[in-house]
């Protein structure tokens, strides 16, 4: 037994001795290309694309190969969408579709793209990462998609990414907001702003126009949107002065804040930076004013409150709150109100911040199969890279070189349940 | 000080709801030696049918005294029906065959009854959590100093309400015939149906009351939360199974002391450490408990018969 | 039980016996890996099912074999998946000079899955123990909880990506290498059957008292079932970090572990061929209402298609259908060469 380990321990070292740096040409494959289980886009010829993460250098333009366009269906463009129809984030995955749903329904009756119909074919992930990964893979291989919409959490997106990415398929998420998902690669495309930026407006509004020194943060252990949010507000906030007295977690599918208000209450700061989804934000702000938190310290947030469910889970405990978002319902921009009139008729509640997003992202990619000479895959992505100014109901897009799009933020008040806009704040 | 006293009040607050889920948990489990897995999700129907009652009932009418009475006995009812529902075509049909085969039925249902409350059509509800209407307007019944420690109104009502269905339970389980005919299928179910009792009403009637005793503990559940969603049963479940194997399983007394205790250690590692821990802790705390006693704090230590 | 294996490798001489079915499954797995290169869909698919079909029988071990009630087996799989995937992370740039880079990489693959396992393994060995106190129900919760409890640790590290999750892990598992480890997995798990060991543990299912008056060490036999299964729950974790493209603790909840539980007492507890059988139909099962829908809608977006939703309820309403129909699972605890003979006979006897 001791010989046979002894030996064992002989071998391992031997095998750490052979081991090396790879040399610089290999040194970061795309998933799969080692072993060819993803030899479609290897296998043809063209270089692996920079498929990890951590690679942030985008490939030129056009290296990945399409996939096989063979799946036009007669006169209708595929779309495919992931998203979260059941498990713990489904709330914001049906919000999502809704939206897309909306968008590819006005696309149609003003006329499709290039004379063809478009049709989504929506895929639930029931929340989770290798799900995701599953449905991308089905939509790129068995449907032949065009474009893929989708998800809002990080986590699902950047899964989704790295299947699109070497298949060559342009992707559009809604709603990611971390910044890892469009480093993937230069087939994912985002349309809304991402976490830092969100971060750094709540932090320069409640410190400039607030005037608020001590904050309090309490933050979703389990969202990777909202430790991103967390992050880059605390270090705005206290770059610029101002002092993070206390950080309390909470995790998603909880509905008992108590224990951690009270401890927030106990260090008495000036604000409470929630950065969560109005699922939990509306219970927290009733369960914090409960607990005597005066009204007079305010409630911050970022875009993942708009709904109209803040109002009715948060009740008259949200009013005087701030967040950051897109938009302001207000805007009297005929596409933003036409959105919100059609989408109230379609599906009797008025959009919150993740329709507005999927109804755009749809557009968007809508817009750029309009534009693109044909509908491969490379000329989808570079129409879609072009989008600059575009009118979304959720801020104007432009995409920068990163493939994230920049457009200013909003600060809104909740006041007599409705949302007063309050200041706009620039990259 | 003042932080510790209130949170062990909002400890003693959750335990009490997490008490009324576990007994459901012990009755089924002494009846049927079956960990009931889609108890949580009953729980969560309840809740939905005390929203349903109180919408019917209007603003006005679902805040008075009748009106919330109202709303407890319609989900409880409801609730019972349907853990006869279940019982009769879920669990009935696999009793004389092995334990796990009845397990893997709850898990059916419990999956069930998760996704189909997440559905969006017809009746059912969607994903969305909805806000529970204010039944019991939260006012402060107890305060010490300037706000530093409240006993909220609803919190002394769950209390109350919790106790006076606990001792209910204890009367009809220990002073009452059918009380008696439950212990006995308890004791072995063969030899209780060669005492003529009926075993299939019994178990039957048992799953009915613990699915009611869930029903109102979703009320008060969403009471305390001020919201409910679909997956609200999965965790609280999970939890008041806990709590009923620290008591020791089975156990009506220990299923309670096994609660209260759970609600207090999760309130104070809320509180003094970080929410993300929470469920270790409970987790960890169970762990402890069964290795010191393996058969939970109350529980009959069993010799086995060879 | 096993006398049709017996008698197959009783022509064969006696030492090339153990190695027999290596040298007919490798070739076999091999030509597959090349039929199946040019479709990512079923790749993926066929991968998932792989890991499950690992999981399952693994669990198999403890809960069918030795009738210990395991319900934390995502736990370990955890372990492995987090551990071998944070491995190779870690050595994502490296690779073994003397050998081409494919290959070099394929080694690390295995090196990481063996760290994987090990330290799941471990983590076996530790759950394992407290089955010298504790019997049935509570033995199930504390499962449970270490497998809670497990998560809830991996989403408070750093190191593990906390509730982002591990991304950027070589996407290296091909479907050989999947392919291979559930064979290897079947042949530990039919080959602990067929052994003392394996007898042992059968009687540890059927009476603990009786067993241990016979001379079992029942204690040993326990807590070494443990091993086995969670080691291998650690390699099926550490192969789904290697073609998922991110891990995250979500993906290792209770749920899971009760989907597993699911998948042994389908196929039948203490039946390698049902696991291995309920395990692929289970997976498959909501991709194949997913295709139905397709079907059913004429490829359009129609009412199916957009409530892909309800594929999850339905699953439950088929779990509960399963067991009322096949109470004692699809092959109760016999194997499907046992099985299927006489359902065969049954139906000519019918005719």
């Amino acid at each position: 037994m001791s010989r046979n380990s002894l030996t064992l321990l002989g071998l391992l070292a031997l095998v750490m001795l052979c081991c090396e740096k790879k040399e610089g040409g290999t040194t970061s494959p795309a998933p799969g290309s080692g072993t060819g289980t993803q030899a479609s886009s290897g296998s043809a010829g063209a270089p692996p694309s920079t498929g990890n993460v951590h690679a942030a250098t985008p490939a030129p333009p056009g290296t990945p190969l399409a996939p096989g366009s063979g799946g036009a269906e007669g006169d209708v463009v595929l779309i495919g969408e992931v998203g979260s129809l059941t498990g713990p984030e489904a709330s914001f995955g049906i919000s999502t579709r809704n939206g897309i749903e909306l968008a590819v329904n006005q696309a149609n009756a003003s006329g499709g793209v290039k004379g063809k119909k478009i049709a989504v074919r929506v895929y639930d992930d029931q929340s989770k990462p290798e799900e995701a990964a599953n449905a991308a893979t089905r939509l790129i291989n068995q449907d032949h998609v065009k474009v893929i919409l989708g998800e809002v959490a990080s986590t699902n997106s950047l899964a989704m990414a790295q299947k699109a990415q070497p298949a060559g398929v342009p992707m559009i998420s809604p709603s990611s907001t971390n910044p890892k998902v469009t480093q993937v690669g230069n087939y994912i495309f985002r349309v809304c702003f991402i976490d830092p930026f969100q971060g750094f407006v709540m932090a320069k509004f409640s410190h400039e126009n607030l005037k608020v020194k001590r904050a309090a943060v309490l933050k979703d252990q389990k969202s990777d949107y909202s430790l991103g949010l967390t992050e880059y507000f605390t270090r705005t906030f206290t770059e610029m002065g101002g002092k993070i007295v206390t950080t309390e977690a909470y995790a998603k599918g909880d509905s008992d804040f108590r224990a951690q208000l009270t401890a927030i209450k106990g260090q008495k700061p000036d604000a409470i930076y929630i950065p969560g989804y109005y699922t939990d934000v509306g219970i927290i702000a009733r369960q914090a004013r409960e607990l005597g938190i005066p009204k007079k310290v305010p409630l911050l947030g970022g875009d993942g409150w708009r709904s109209e469910k803040l109002f009715e889970l948060g009740g008259s405990a949200i009013e005087g709150s701030y967040f950051s978002d897109h938009y302001s319902p207000d805007n009297p921009s005929p596409i933003v109100q036409k959105f919100i009139a059609e989408y109230k008729q379609a599906y009797g509640s008025v959009p919150d911040s993740l329709a507005g997003l999927g109804y755009d992202s749809a557009r968007v990619a809508i817009a750029a199969m309009k534009k693109a000479p044909d509908l491969s895959g490379p000329a989808i992505r570079d129409a879609i890279a072009q989008t600059k100014d575009f009118p979304g109901v959720a801020g104007t897009i432009s995409l920068d070189e990163n493939r994230n799009a920049v457009k200013p933020a909003v600060v809104l008040q909740v006041e007599d349940g409705k949302l007063k806009y309050m200041t706009t704040i620039s990259p | 000080m003042a932080d510790l006293l209130q949170h062990l009040i909002n400890g003693l607050a959750t335990g009490t709801i997490y008490a009324l889920v576990a007994l459901g948990y012990t009755m089924v489990y002494g009846v049927l030696k079956l960990i009931n897995f889609a108890h949580g999700d009953v729980m969560m129907v309840g809740a939905y049918l005390g929203y349903a009652a109180a919408q019917k009932l209007g603003r006005t009418a679902q805040s008075s005294f009748l009106g919330v009475l109202l709303i407890f006995l319609a989900a409880m009812a409801g609730c019972a029906l349907l853990g006869l529902a279940i019982e009769r075509f879920a669990y009935r049909p696999l009793r004389a065959k092995p334990r796990l085969t009845s397990l893997i039925t709850a898990i059916g249902i419990s999956f069930t009854l998760e996704y189909g409350f997440q559905l969006d059509f017809g009746p059912l509800p969607g994903a969305a959590p909805r806000a529970f209407p204010e039944i019991i307007k939260a006012t402060e019944w107890f305060v010490i100093g300037d706000g530093d420690v409240v006993i909220w109104n609803w919190q002394v009502i769950s209390l109350l309400v919790a106790v006076a269905l606990m001792l209910t339970l204890q009367y009809l389980v220990f002073r009452t015939r059918f009380g008696k005919a439950m212990r006995a299928v308890s004791f072995d179910h063969r030899i209780a149906a060669l005492m003529g009792i009926p075993i299939d009403r019994v178990i039957a009637i048992t799953f009915m009351l613990g699915s009611a005793l869930a029903a109102g503990a979703g009320i008060l559940y969403a009471i305390k939360d001020t919201a409910i969603h679909p997956l609200m049963g999965l965790y609280v479940g999970l939890k008041a199974f806990v709590a009923a194997v620290i008591g020791g399983i089975g156990h009506v007394p220990g299923a309670v002391a096994g609660a209260l205790l759970l609600g207090l250690v999760e309130e104070f590692v809320v509180g003094y450490t970080a929410s993300s821990w929470r469920d270790a802790v409970a987790f960890g705390f169970l762990i402890i408990v069964l290795l010191v006693r393996p058969e939970g704090l109350f529980g009959r230590v069993s010799a086995e018969k060879v | 039980m096993d006398s049709a294996a017996v008698r197959v490798s009783s022509a064969i001489p006696t030492g090339l016996r153990g190695l027999a079915p290596f040298l007919i499954a490798i070739p076999i797995l091999a030509a597959l890996q090349l039929a199946v290169n040019e479709m990512p869909f079923l790749v993926y698919i066929a991968s998932i099912v792989g890991v499950n079909i690992i999981l399952a029988v693994s669990l198999n071990i403890v809960n069918g074999m030795t009738g210990q009630f395991s319900i934390g087996h995502a736990g370990f799989m955890a372990v492995g998946a987090y551990i071998a995937g944070k491995f190779s992370l870690q050595l994502r740039d490296v690779a073994i000079s003397a050998l081409p880079i494919a290959l070099s990489d394929q080694i690390l693959l295995v090196a990481a899955l063996l760290i994987g396992g090990s330290c799941a393994a471990l983590c076996g060995f530790i759950v394992g123990l407290p089955s010298l106190r504790l019997k049935g129900d509570y033995l199930a919760i504390v499962t449970l909880g270490f497998g809670e409890i497990i998560r809830v640790i991996v989403q408070n590290t750093e190191a593990f990506g906390r509730a982002l999750g591990l991304s950027g892990i070589p996407q290296r598992a091909s479907f050989f290498m999947v392919y291979f480890w559930v064979f290897l997995t079947i042949v530990v798990a039919r080959r602990i059957a067929a052994s003392t060991h394996g007898r042992s543990l059968w009687a540890i299912r059927e009476d603990e008292v009786a067993a241990e008056s016979m001379g079992v060490n029942t204690t040993g036999y326990k807590v070494r079932s443990f091993v086995i299964s969670a080691f291998f729950a650690g390699v099926a974790g550490g192969l789904f970090a290697h073609f998922v493209p991110i891990i995250n603790p979500g993906s290792f909840t209770f749920v899971k572990s009760i989907e597993l539980v699911v998948m042994v007492v389908a196929g039948g507890l203490g039946s390698t061929t049902g696991s291995i059988l309920a395990a692929i139909v289970l997976t498959l099962l909501p991709e194949a209402m997913r295709s139905a829908f397709i079907a059913l809608s004429g490829g359009q977006a129609s009412l199916a298609q957009k409530v892909d939703q309800i594929r999850m309820p339905i699953y439950g309403i088929l779990l509960v259908l399963l067991m009322l129909l096949r109470p004692q699972g699809l092959f109760g605890n016999r194997e499907i060469w046992d099985v299927l003979p006489r359902w065969f006979a049954r139906r000519r006897k019918g005719t």
